[in-house]
C-alpha cells in the first residue's frame, strides 16, 4: 500500500467521525484515524484500558507514565476525560454505548464474519478487548489492505480463520474501495482514485454488487 | 483502624508454592513491579498467574516467566511479550485465554461474591469450548465462571494506613477487581498519607478489601515512561 493511499484511505474513515459519537479506535492503522479528526469535532474516544475522552499522542517528553491508551501510546487528558477500571470499560462496550468502532481484520465474510484475532499456527496472541467490541458496538467498521501480503483477498465468501464476532460488520474501507455489508450481501460504495471497478472484482474473492451510477472515488 | 504496613519482604514471604496470584496493571501503568520483583527473588514455584497481559520482555512477569516460577497465566493477551507466546507454543507455559472485559467480569464476579454469569459475548468463537451454553431468554448464552485468587498484588498511587486506595490515571485497570477477587490483598503504594487525609468520596478500592501495605521508597526504572 504506498502512502499516498493510505492516507486518503485513512482521510477517507475520518469522516465516518460525527458530532457526538462515542469511538473506540482499534490498534494500528484504526489509531492513526485520530491525527484526520477536525480539532473542533466534538467526539470522545474511548480506549479499553479504561479511559474515555483519549487526547493525542504526547511525545515521550511530555508523556505522563500513568496515561496510555490500549495500545501503549502515551496519550493526554482533555476536558471531559474520565478513567475506570476495566469492568467498567467493558460495561460500557457490552451495554452497547459506543457508536462506532473501527477495526483491523484477516479475512471478512460476506455477511459481514469478522477474523481478526489468530491465525492458527502464526498469531496468537490471544483477543483482548476485539471480541466484545466486533460483537457488541453499534457499528463496526474495518480497515485494511484489500489483500494479504501475499496477495490474496482479505474479502472472503467464508472466513477461514477462527471468528471474532459473526455478522458484526456493516462497512468496510481497504486502499482498493470501500464496501458495505447488505442484506443482501457485498456493496460496492466508492473506489480508489486511479482503479476501476474491475480491478476491485478481480482482487476480491466474493460476489460484489454494483450500483449502476457513478462511483464517487476517495 | 489498624495500620497494614509491612516490608515487601514479609508480605511476600506469605505466599507459597503454588499459590494463584492475581496482578494488577495493563501495560506498565499499574503493573505492581516491585511486588514482582521480591516474588522473582523468593523464588516461589508452581505459581498461576492471573494478569491481563504479560508485560513485555525483561518486565514485570516476564521476569517470573523466565525464571521458571509460573505454571500458568490467564489473560486477555499477551502479543507485546514474544517470550510468552514462545512459550506457550512451545508448550513449558499452559495459557488460558478469555475476553478482555469477561476475564475483568470474571473477577468481578469473585470479588462481589457471585457464582457466575451468563453472557452472549464470545458464543461464536473458539473461547467458547469447553463452557456449558444454556439458552436463555431466547437468546445462546455462555455461563462464565467466577475467576478468585488466592493473592493479589496491586499498585496504587496514595494509600492511608488502612489500606483505602487510589490510582492514578489509567493505572486503575485492572487493580480494584483483582484487589476484589482475592482472599489475601498486598498493595503496593507509591506514597501514604495520615489516617483522615484521603477525601473518602475519592477512594478507589475500599480499605477492607486490602490485607497489607507495602510503602515503596522509590520507584524502580520499570515505572518509566517506556521508549519503543
Amino acid at each position: 500500500m504506498s502512502s499516498n493511499v493510505k492516507e486518503r484511505m485513512i482521510q477517507r474513515v475520518a469522516c465516518e467521525l460525527k458530532a457526538g459519537m462515542k469511538v473506540n479506535l482499534g490498534i494500528g492503522l484504526p489509531t492513526q484515524v485520530i491525527n484526520y479528526i477536525p480539532k473542533d469535532l466534538p467526539v470522545c474516544l474511548h480506549s479499553e484500558n479504561g479511559i474515555s475522552g483519549v487526547g493525542h499522542i504526547l511525545p515521550y517528553d511530555e508523556a505522563d507514565r500513568n496515561l496510555i491508551d490500549a495500545g501503549g501510546g502515551y496519550v493526554s487528558r482533555i476536558p471531559g476525560t474520565a478513567f475506570f477500571d476495566s469492568a467498567v470499560s467493558f460495561a460500557m462496550v457490552r451495554r452497547g454505548r459506543l457508536d462506532l468502532t473501527i477495526l483491523g481484520a484477516f479475512q471478512i465474510a460476506q455477511n459481514g464474519d469478522l477474523a481478526n484475532w489468530i491465525i492458527p499456527g502464526l498469531f496468537t496472541p490471544g483477543a483482548g478487548g476485539a471480541i466484545e467490541l466486533a460483537q457488541k458496538t453499534q457499528r463496526v467498521i474495518i480497515m485494511t489492505t484489500h489483500q494479504d501480503k501475499h496477495g490474496r483477498s482479505k474479502i472472503v465468501k467464508e472466513c477461514t480463520l477462527p471468528l471474532t464476532a459473526s455478522g458484526c460488520v456493516n462497512r468496510i474501507y481497504t486502499d482498493m474501495a470501500v464496501l458495505d455489508i447488505c442484506a443482501q450481501g457485498l456493496v460496492l460504495k466508492e473506489i480508489a482514485q486511479g482503479l476501476n471497478v474491475q480491478d476491485v472484482i478481480d482482487a476480491t474473492d466474493a460476489p460484489l454488487q454494483i450500483p449502476t451510477d457513478n462511483l464517487p472515488t476517495f | 483502624m489498624i495500620d497494614k504496613s509491612i516490608s515487601i519482604k514479609e508480605a511476600v514471604a506469605h505466599i507459597p508454592d503454588g499459590a494463584v496470584i492475581a496482578i494488577g496493571g495493563f501495560g506498565v501503568p499499574g503493573t505492581p513491579f516491585c511486588l514482582i520483583n521480591e516474588l522473582v527473588r523468593q523464588g516461589q514455584k508452581e505459581l498461576v498467574l492471573i494478569k491481563n497481559d504479560a508485560n513485555e520482555v525483561n518486565m514485570g512477569i516476564d521476569h517470573l516467566l523466565q525464571n521458571g516460577q509460573v505454571k500458568k497465566l490467564i489473560t486477555s493477551h499477551i502479543g507485546l511479550n514474544q517470550n510468552a507466546v514462545k512459550m506457550m507454543n512451545d508448550n513449558i507455559l499452559e495459557i488460558e485465554f478469555s475476553a478482555q472485559g469477561i476475564l475483568a467480569e470474571r473477577l468481578r464476579t469473585a470479588g462481589a461474591g457471585l457464582d457466575g454469569f451468563l453472557t452472549d459475548v464470545g458464543v461464536d468463537t473458539k473461547l467458547s469450548e469447553g463452557k456449558a451454553i444454556i439458552e436463555f431468554q431466547g437468546k445462546k448464552c455462555l455461563i462464565e465462571q467466577p475467576l478468585k485468587a488466592d493473592f493479589a498484588f496491586v499498585h496504587a498511587h496514595r494509600a492511608d494506613p488502612f489500606g483505602n486506595l487510589i490510582y492514578a490515571g489509567t493505572a486503575q485497570n485492572f487493580n480494584p477487581l483483582m484487589a476484589m477477587a482475592a482472599d489475601y490483598v498486598i498493595a503496593e503504594v507509591e506514597e501514604t498519607v495520615c489516617m483522615g487525609d484521603l477525601v473518602p468520596e475519592t477512594i478507589h478500592t475500599p480499605g477492607p478489601f486490602v490485607d497489607q501495605l507495602v510503602i515503596l521508597d522509590e520507584l524502580t526504572e520499570e515505572y518509566n515512561v517506556v521508549q519503543r
